[in-house]
């Protein structure tokens, strides 16, 4: 079986308590339509488990498949430089259908973000390291696709609808 | 002509069908092995032939049919990993029983890197050569072979048909060459 090999540390995006009976980790792509039709499920199952439930989002964008992947995926870095990692997040899967060089810089003013230091750190790659880690640790652990959830360290192959998820958290409870 | 005939009502592969094929046992050939040579299409007017990438480890991805959804994302997946797998010196090559013209269309489609062969004539030839042909639905198999640079097999695995493997074990067995 798939197991995480990349441990969640302080260094991961995390929503939830460290001391949370399940951590939840999405290897995710902006611009990946299944991950958009995750995003909400994954809210919804957030709000569920409530402070039962750590969630952890890393990218994994699929770049020649999706030509706004990588982009969004470094945006989302950018504004993490600015504690506002989760903001952006959001945005850009509610933005999903319209992704576009245009729109990053537009979020980014959404957040009161610099649009000309985000497009310097997109023309200099400042955050590629970092998105590409995230790409190698994910292919390291398994992943097969985007979305790819582990629970508790565990590759979750079955159905991402809500019902799925959180039987398989509940299950993962007894992981630890 | 008063005799009806039931026809089969044909496979509707849009729905992920062929995923749904029920998993039969797999015999692929195991580590240790000598890779059986082949020589297939690689475009519509060109050949390749295992021999020819003598000297490098060879990744083989038999996967069942171009288009089906699993298949999309197992190719796709490799197309991203591609520049991992090259650190490696490695060559990949995707083999199906489709025809090139569809090869092509397929690998256009989703902006492929790497050489996709056509197990097409005979039909699965090469594929049965490894144990990874199934006979039933005339598909080859989810399977994986790495094999070395004098031409032996390394390592190999069998995917349940609906189960993308992902390119962990792939990059282990990679790995474990190099050391």
């Amino acid at each position: 079986m798939a197991v995480l090999k990349v441990p969640v540390t302080s260094e991961d995006h995390a929503q939830g308590p460290h001391s949370a009976e399940v951590t939840l980790v999405e290897y995710g792509d902006y611009e990946c339509p299944h991950c958009g039709r995750a995003y909400p499920i994954v809210q919804r199952v957030q709000k569920h488990f409530e402070n039962g439930l750590r969630f952890v989002f890393r990218n994994f964008p699929l770049g020649e498949m999706h030509p706004h992947a990588e982009a969004a995926a470094e945006t989302a870095e950018f504004a993490a430089a600015h504690g506002r990692f989760w903001e952006m997040h959001d945005l850009l899967f509610e933005n999903q259908q319209r992704l576009s060089d245009q729109l990053l810089l537009g979020l980014a003013q959404e957040l009161e973000l610099s649009a000309t230091t985000l497009r310097q750190a997109l023309e200099d790659g400042e955050f590629k390291t970092r998105v590409r880690g995230d790409f190698s640790g994910g292919v390291r652990s398994g992943v097969n696709g985007t979305p790819t959830f582990f629970i508790n360290g565990r590759r979750h192959d079955g159905p991402f609808d809500f019902e799925s998820l959180a039987a398989a958290i509940e299950a993962g409870r007894r992981w630890r | 002509m008063g005799d009806s005939h039931p026809i089969k009502p044909p496979t509707d592969f849009s729905t992920g069908a062929i995923e749904k094929l029920p998993s039969g046992p797999c015999r692929l050939l195991a580590a240790g092995a000598l890779a059986p040579g082949f020589t297939l299409n690689v475009t519509p007017d060109q050949t390749l032939s295992l021999h020819d990438l003598r000297g490098r480890p060879v990744i083989l991805a038999f996967y069942p049919s171009d288009w089906s959804p699993v298949c999309g994302d197992q190719m796709g997946l490799y197309n991203e990993i591609f520049p991992e797998f090259r650190k490696f010196g490695a060559e990949l090559l995707g083999i199906s029983v489709d025809g090139p013209w569809c090869h092509r269309a397929f690998a256009e489609a989703r902006h492929l890197h790497f050489p996709l062969l056509s197990d097409f004539e005979p039909k699965g030839a090469a594929a049965r050569q490894y144990g990874a042909y199934r006979a039933a639905e005339g598909v080859c198999e989810r399977a994986l072979f790495i094999i070395d640079k004098s031409g032996i097999i390394a390592w190999s695995y069998c995917s349940p048909i609906a189960v993308n493997p992902g390119a962990d074990g792939i990059l282990q067995a990679l790995e474990d060459l190099a050391k």
